[in-house]
């Protein structure tokens, strides 16, 4: 069905003169429910389609795309489409990917859960509710709460090229958090946590996402500043991962042949401390970053970014890699624009040293468990963002820590990861265990 | 003039939906049930052109319709939204969104009828995504020439010009009916400088509710142009950050993203309303500096943050945060208007119809003061003077904010010395501003860049500030 709808939008954009065009639609269904101090506050249906098309003329192209799948809106998008692509530059690395390179079949990856959706929203409310809780009801110092919630989606991704390729495939996803807020001498602290699945049964209970939300917040009560130091900094779970997106943008094709990265020329040569192996994987079970094919249909598979320490490949769409001589990672998503470039899911392998063993090895330092801020500089690496965590005092987490910065260079932080947590839980699209960065400096009073 | 006839006669003609249908939905399914209750049409054309290595090889398109039906009932919102705009959808959302909130007890303050014209803040003689696209071609080609010529250390130049047109309309269950046309446009120069084999970024750019000939005037796509060549080229030369507290001194215009994040984000009524703000509770208490008077005005004409009416139907208009120090107010949808017992300030924004309206900032700034730029320049022994920022964020319950410096300098004797390499500062809300020593009398509103975030959902924003002195940020450099 949807597939069919595409193929009729490629035929008229050649039929207007088009040489070649791709086209991905995605339909979707969503719900979501906040309760807040146990009464739902906002609940919301979403139903929505958007078509997004890609129109070559000779070696000239031009995007559209429109959430209005009328038959007259849509050959006003492929005629207008069309016309763009007459007056932009021609470009001798424009172009689909070859026909032959294209998915054969398709991989059932379990992404979706037909029968998951299948809860009335009095039920998926009440997931909300449980949540939120059991995280009001964790500690005596949970005084208010920016409540808990229970989202769902259900969705279709279509990808048709003129040449006659036709694939698609369903995913679902399901997610419950909660953001409790914690008070103590008129002093607050909010934190939040989550669950997030392709399976509804795969969730975390929401008791245990409440518990977890509320020590969290409880945790931060009674933060300070610290001395500005220089000292080793340990980034949790969830705040390493946001390291692994910085590299993964540094990687990616549009920055390199942009000549906007700090990896530019840097393929083949040590890049971090040998401790480090970082891998791309798009055909995971179940998996939440998990896709059969990419943005161009490409096969999904396996890459190494970084393996003990060295650049070992970077994250290609087709334009992108024949712009840097190379062959396309398969890793391009459509964005509104038109093709661009983006992980499946990305992992930091896990060392062999529990997260307690890693604090243990620092005398005085910071554990990071929340960022804030854009301060990452994807030209040079510099690297300078807000912070809140737990000084670490003779190995142990003694106080809580806020309004601090961290600030470094990514390439000289990852080439100082003196340790790697064996803490690695598949519970995001990046995810990272416990890392240890030797030196970084902390800026406070 | 606004042609307020149009959006009607747009949705009633394309889609056949008419107000007066509008309110037979509204009154139909909704109406005794819930407190309030609303639909907004939207229809959104927006274009991108982007020039790299010397051409123009990317061109994209986009359309976007729908409606969003919302009822609120106490503290319930209930949400629907559908990108098929027709009668039967809208019946469909509206009961949808009922289901949630007529399970409430409704309160017994019911939703005030909408009040207040509309302004005209941006009628144009030709709406920028109609301009002639070879005049679009041609402008990024110059920019691009102008860049280059700038430096010869500038090696990419990519400029984008991206043109938007947004047209709303909005029905509330107290019959009140309403759109808007609003045009947006933008011009976006990035540069990459290189030299003995280090590479820096430079950014520049604006725009806002303004014909496509504004970039044309004053030859200001020169001057973006230029300034993206000199913040890369200068960058080269840039030592590492000083770390740790000292004085910080903000130029005019962009740095007023500082009072969007310490100020504006914790005085939006909704976080009030739930008391989780570090600005709870404090109306009438003194947040900041006597010399701070801080306002949100969405009713600047060809502002790029402005509105003629909000996402609810509410005028927008000028609501004091901050005066000489003391906390005045809040920015207010109707939803926490109601709840709060005050008035809507035409706050009420949402990014599209997929998104039920939350407060938002329209163009926040700070008051002129008397002092002369460079006598607060000179006031300063050591300490730092930032003046391009490149995005901030804040904790609202905590009151932690950041935002990152793009471009900033050492303070040595009163004197702007080094360009250092960019840093974060962090500050603490409520208390950073009662650190405000200098106001200079050189307001500048920003060049029309902002985008703000909240609850997934992105706005055009504006900001503005004097030249302002504070004594004891904390800044995120590496040279301890």
């Amino acid at each position: 069905m949807s597939a069919g709808l595409l193929s009729d939008v490629l035929k008229r954009a050649v039929a207007r003169g088009a040489t070649a065009a791709d086209g991905f639609l995605v339909e979707e269904r969503s719900f979501s429910a906040l309760v807040r101090l146990g009464q739902v506050d906002t609940v919301s249906h979403a139903d929505e389609r958007r078509l997004s098309l890609r129109v070559f003329v000779g070696q000239a192209s031009a995007a559209a795309s429109t959430s209005d799948l009328s038959r007259e809106s849509l050959e006003r998008v492929v005629d207008e489409a069309t016309a763009l692509a007459r007056i932009t530059a021609t470009d001798p690395h424009a172009g689909l990917p070859e026909p032959d390179a294209l998915i054969h079949g398709l991989p059932d990856l379990d992404l979706d859960d037909p029968t998951g959706h299948d809860l009335a929203p009095e039920a998926k409310i009440e997931l909300a509710r449980r949540a939120e809780d059991a995280a009001r009801s964790a500690d005596p110092r949970i005084t208010n709460s920016e409540g808990a919630d229970f989202f769902d989606r259900q969705a279709r991704y279509a990808y048709a090229t003129s040449h006659g390729f036709e694939r698609e495939y369903p995913t679902s996803s399901f997610r419950i958090s909660a953001s409790p807020v914690a008070s103590r001498d008129g002093s607050m602290q909010r934190d939040s946590w989550y669950s997030m699945t392709r399976k509804r049964a795969r969730l975390d209970d929401p008791e245990s996402i409440g518990r977890i939300a509320a020590e969290r917040a409880v945790r931060r009560l009674g933060a300070r500043k610290v001395k500005t130091a220089e000292v080793p900094v340990i980034f949790d779970p969830e705040n390493a991962a946001s390291l692994l997106r910085a590299l993964a943008g540094a990687a990616s094709g549009p920055t390199l042949y942009r000549r906007a990265s700090f990896l530019l020329d840097r393929l083949g040569s040590r890049i971090a401390s040998p401790k480090v192996t970082v891998v791309d994987d798009g055909t995971l079970q179940g998996a939440l970053g998990s896709r059969p094919f990419d943005g161009e249909g490409l096969a999904t598979k396996r890459t190494v970014l970084v393996r003990d320490g060295v650049l070992e490949s970077y994250l290609l769409d087709s334009y992108s890699a024949r712009k840097l001589g190379m062959t396309s990672t398969h890793h391009a998503v459509r964005d509104g624009a038109g093709v661009g470039v983006s992980t499946s899911n990305l992992v930091l392998q896990p060392g062999t040293q529990s997260p307690e063993e890693l604090i243990r090895s620092v005398k005085s330092g910071l554990y990071v468990t929340e960022l804030i801020g854009f301060g990452v500089n994807g030209v040079t690496g510099d690297y300078s963002r807000g912070a809140a965590g737990l000084w670490i005092e003779n190995g142990e987490l003694s106080y809580p820590v806020e309004e601090v910065t961290v600030a470094g260079n990514l390439l000289k932080m990852f080439d100082a990861v003196e340790g790697i947590g064996n803490d690695l839980v598949m519970r995001d699209r990046t995810v990272s265990p416990t890392l240890l960065i030797g030196r970084m400096v902390v800026a406070g009073n | 003039m606004t042609d307020l006839v149009r959006p009607e006669r747009f949705f009633a003609d394309r889609f056949n939906v008419t107000p007066s249908l509008m309110e037979k939905v509204l009154g139909g399914a909704l109406k005794g049930r819930v407190d309030d209750a609303d639909i907004y049409l939207e229809y959104r054309i927006n274009e991108e052109l982007s020039l790299e290595e010397g051409a123009v090889k990317k061109a994209s398109r986009h359309v976007s319709q729908g409606a969003g039906v919302r009822a609120q009932a106490g503290t319930r919102t209930g949400y629907a939204h559908t990108d098929d705009i027709t009668i039967r959808n809208l019946e469909d959302a509206a009961r949808q969104a009922r289901a949630i909130a007529d399970r409430a007890t409704a309160t017994a303050a019911l939703a005030t009828a909408g009040a207040g014209k509309p302004h005209d803040l941006y009628s144009l003689d030709e709406a920028p995504v109609a301009t002639d696209l070879a005049r679009r071609l041609d402008l990024l080609h110059k920019v691009d020439a102008a860049a280059r010529a700038a430096d010869p250390r500038i090696k990419q130049v990519f400029a984008s010009v991206g043109s938007e047109e947004v047209v709303t309309l909005v029905a509330t269950m107290t019959g009140w009916t309403v759109g808007d046309v609003r045009p947006l446009t933008r011009l976006n120069v990035t540069t990459i400088a290189e030299e003995n084999g280090r590479r820096e970024i430079g950014t520049y750019g604006g725009g806002g509710r303004v014909r496509f000939d504004y970039f044309l005037e004053q030859e200001r796509w020169k001057r973006f142009a230029t300034e993206a060549a000199r913040q890369a080229t200068l960058k080269l030369s840039a030592v590492d950050t000083p770390a740790g507290s000292m004085t910080v001194v903000l130029g005019p215009g962009w740095p007023g993203i500082l009072l969007h994040e310490a100020v504006g984000h914790g005085l939006e009524g909704d976080f009030n309303r739930k008391e989780v703000s570090a600005f709870s509770g404090r109306i009438g208490q003194k947040v900041a500096s006597e010399l701070v008077t801080v306002v949100d005005d969405g009713t600047i004409p060809n502002r790029r943050g402005s509105l003629n009416v909000d996402d609810e139907g509410t005028p927008t208009g000028r609501a004091v945060l901050i005066e000489r120090g003391i906390l005045r107010g809040y920015l207010q949808d109707k939803l926490n208007a109601r709840l709060m017992g005050m008035s809507p300030t035409g706050n009420g924004r949402r990014e599209s119809y997929a998104h039920p309206p939350l407060p938002r900032m329209t163009n926040t700034f700070m008051l002129a003061g008397d002092d002369d730029p460079t006598d607060i320049l000179k006031s300063v022994k050591s300490g730092l003077y930032a003046v391009a920022f490149s995005g901030g964020q804040v904790d609202i319950t905590n009151g932690n904010f950041v935002f990152s410096a793009s471009e900033a300098y050492l303070i040595e004797d009163g004197k702007i010395t080094k360009p250092v390499k960019g840093a974060t500062l962090i500050g603490n809300g409520p208390d950073a501003m009662t650190k405000v020593t200098r106001v200079g009398h050189d307001l500048e509103l920003d060049e029309g860049i902002g985008t703000c975030g909240k609850d997934g959902q992105s706005v055009p924003v504006g900001v503005g500030l004097p030249t302002i002195r504070i004594d004891g940020m904390t800044v995120g450099g590496t040279a301890v």
